[in-house]
């Protein structure tokens, strides 16, 4: 999860309050048993978790502030501080372990000059790690927004990268 | 249309049986789980939906995955009246070609994995093979027959890859929902429990619980009672629960269909994780069709059984793999387990009697209830009945999804069905049960896998990953990659894992960096012991696993690294 601190300086993300309410009303019917689901949300929608975003849902269904905070902290895919445009889920699972993804983690970091969990300063990345994407005959894998790319070595990386904007 | 009888359901099996064994065009289908996209599936099916546009003469189809994820994509072409011929590794450019090569009749033997000779599901008996009397093509073998597949079994596995998983009716065309009817109008509830109780069938979540007596003692408490599908596979190396759900996602859904039934519950729940959006999507689908033909919600087939199911998402954490954490998570709240006095079966989510099972073992008790629980226990072991499924990866040949009858020695699944070690590398061990499982060398192949040889040998059978490793790979590395998995994954409230984990990953990671000492061994030992027999739930009390196992079959390797700072395996940085 990105550093809270960071969030407080640069969070100017504009909220449309009408579309927040139609995602926890509409979508998830009021109903603080779809927290979770309800932050997936708003984390889709704005790219990250932000505070007056999570004051409104607080009050809206009812969880206190503080409570909201410990979900959204104890769930490794929630972050509080704004991500990059796009977002580089490494897998460091097992299978994708013993096929060498160390060495292309060490390779993203060193291309983009940033460490697991940090934005590039041109907010183009994101790099976040991830357990296990299920694609483990492919090892090792990265996955870039929505895209799955295969039997990664540290030497492709660049090509991958420039893909994305 | 609704399905309100065994009739609609039949004319429906017939319909699309007919479409699916004895198409009127080319027939292409194209593998489109998650391991197909990787490999570059999308990229040809929109190519072949491009050339191909409409349904004239050529009909282009996603179909899920046979497992042979190595190969992939894998495409599928038939004809009524042709061999079914599986063609391998269809990349975007291969795609028209291998087309071309199946109209024309060349038939290219490099870019073909093989033919089939029944693509019949085995609870089709009664219908007639229907490539019976087709003329099989010379010089190229049975996908039966190749070693990958010829000493698997499939029962989960029987529709993936034969069926487009989006489409209700092919599901049903391959015998789907007729166990439910069956339980719904001819079976009394405790007559389905004991069905399950008499099979055998253990729970295919890590523990292996007998589900029989999980229902049983479910159904027997008093209050709203919840049918819930533990998808949450976040077992790192294991991808079966995912294949299942992208493959055949209806068959998990009647499995909870027949819990409710017997169980008598008329709501369920699904949680998945949020990394299979595509498992997620397959899943609404099938929900959405199976409630439009009236199979899920009020008054089902004009009975009074009402069900329905709702998918809740997950959000990255392992320990909500456990059942009590679980249901913390399904209420929005976080996922920390929390003692079992009291179990989920009696007092779960929402405090309720709640019936916790994984995808594999819902998926697998639709057949039981069709073929009898007297022949699905006739497969396996004493105590380990039917199936497993595992995902074999890691530095082993045939990487893929492989469903195999409880009993099958190691050495069969790594070096029969796997290939066994690539390039000439040798093998050294092979890693089962996840970060909760342990390593088995090589003395041990001969074992035959259940829940019980495995447990005994140190490690567990866990959900489903096999990752084998070769003679490159360093134990202490694996093992300080798991105990650094569980580091993070522990939800932190007990001291024993949450500190244990700690302690233990430090004293690992000076000897991986050369600052190993006198007793370090014995110093992981006797806190891997402690973590054992202190920490409050399942995940802290398998942690140590990994270590222990390593430390049991491979303390030379622990010592090469202390005394002679050296890492035999050339991995450990430091020593290079």
């Amino acid at each position: 999860m990105s550093d809270p601190c960071l969030a407080e300086s640069i969070e100017t993300t504009e909220i449309d309050y009408m579309e927040l309410d139609r995602i926890i009303e509409e979508d998830f019917n009021n109903d603080k048993e779809n927290l979770i689901m309800m932050l997936q949300e708003i984390q889709r929608r704005y790219n990250y978790l932000p505070t007056p975003a999570l004051t409104y849902l607080s009050t809206k269904i009812g969880v206190p502030l503080s409570k909201i905070y410990t979900v959204a902290t104890f769930y490794s895919s929630f972050s509080l501080g704004p991500r990059g445009r796009n977002i580089i889920s490494i897998c460091l699972g097992t299978a994708c372990h013993v096929r060498g993804s160390e060495s292309v983690r060490e390779s993203i970091e060193g291309s983009l000059d940033i460490s697991v969990g940090k934005m590039s300063e041109d907010q183009r990345f994101t790099l976040e790690s991830v357990r296990c994407l299920g694609g483990c005959s492919f090892g090792p894998m990265v996955k870039i927004n929505e895209d799955m790319h295969g039997r990664i070595s540290p030497d492709k990386i660049d090509k991958i990268l420039d893909q994305y904007k | 249309m609704k399905i309100e009888s065994l009739k609609d359901l039949e004319s429906i099996r017939q319909e699309y049986s007919r479409k699916l064994y004895y198409p009127d065009v080319t027939k292409v289908n194209i593998g489109m789980a998650i391991c197909g996209i990787i490999a570059g599936a999308q990229a040809s099916f929109e190519k072949a939906a491009k050339e191909f546009p409409g349904n004239n003469g050529v009909s282009i189809n996603q179909t899920g995955c046979i497992g042979f994820c190595e190969m992939e994509p894998l495409v599928e072409i038939l004809e009524n009246g042709k061999p079914r011929v599986i063609y391998k590794n269809i990349t975007e450019d291969k795609i028209l070609d291998a087309i071309q090569d199946y109209m024309e009749g060349t038939f290219n033997k490099k870019r073909i994995l093989g033919q089939m000779r029944d693509p019949r599901s085995l609870l089709e008996g009664d219908i007639q093979n229907p490539v019976a009397d087709v003329t099989p093509l010379e010089g190229i073998p049975f996908l039966e027959d190749i070693p990958f597949y010829n000493k698997q079994v499939k029962i989960v596995l029987r529709n993936c890859g034969y069926i487009d998983p989006d489409s209700i009716e092919e599901y049903i065309a391959r015998d789907g929902y007729s166990a439910f009817f069956h339980a719904l109008y001819e079976l009394e509830p405790s007559e389905i429990v004991s069905s399950i109780k008499k099979s055998g069938l253990r729970g295919r979540g890590g523990g292996g619980f007998p589900a029989g007596i999980k229902w049983e003692t479910c159904a027997k408490q008093d209050g709203e009672r919840y049918i819930i599908c533990n998808a949450d596979e976040g077992n790192p190396g294991a991808y079966v629960d995912r294949s299942i759900l992208e493959g055949d996602p209806h068959s998990v859904l009647e499995g909870m269909l027949i819990a409710a039934l017997g169980i008598g519950s008329s709501q369920g729940f699904i949680y998945v994780r949020h990394e299979y959006p595509l498992s997620i999507k397959r899943l609404v689908t099938a929900i959405k069709a199976a409630e439009k033909y009236g199979l899920l919600g009020d008054n089902i087939a004009g009975s009074d059984f009402s069900f329905h199911i709702k998918i809740s998402t997950g959000a990255g954490a392992y320990v909500c793999g456990e059942s009590t954490a679980l249901m913390a998570s399904l209420e929005g709240q976080v996922g920390r387990p929390r003692a079992k006095y009291v179990h989920t079966v009696e007092k779960g989510f929402r405090q309720g009697p709640s019936n916790l099972n994984n995808v594999e073992t819902y998926a697998n008790v639709p057949v039981i209830l069709l073929k009898g629980a007297e022949w699905y226990a006739s497969m396996g072991t004493k105590h380990s009945k039917g199936t497993k499924l595992f995902s074999l990866v890691g530095n082993v040949k045939n990487s893929g999804l492989v469903e195999i009858p409880m009993g099958t020695s190691l050495k069969d699944i790594v070096f029969d069905i796997g290939g066994g070690v690539p390039k000439m590398r040798k093998f050294k061990a092979v890693q089962t049960g996840g970060p909760s499982g342990g390593c088995i060398p090589e003395q041990f192949l001969n074992l035959g896998v259940d829940f019980d040889e495995l447990t005994k040998v140190g490690s567990m059978m866990g959900a489903g990953g096999m990752i084998v490793l070769d003679q490159d790979s360093c134990l202490l590395d694996v093992a300080r990659h798991f105990l650094d998995f569980n580091k993070e994954e522990s939800c932190g409230q007990c001291v024993p894992c949450r500190e244990g984990i700690t302690a233990m990953l430090d004293i690992l990671t000076d000897i991986c960096k050369g600052n190993g000492k006198e007793g370090d061994i014995e110093l992981l030992e006797e806190l891997g012991m402690m973590i054992q027999k202190f920490s409050l739930c399942g995940l802290g009390t398998a942690v140590p696993n990994p270590v222990l196992t390593t430390i049991l079959y491979f303390r030379e390797e622990y010592e090469a690294h202390i005394k002679d700072k050296k890492c035999p395996a050339g991995v450990c940085k430091p020593f290079l």
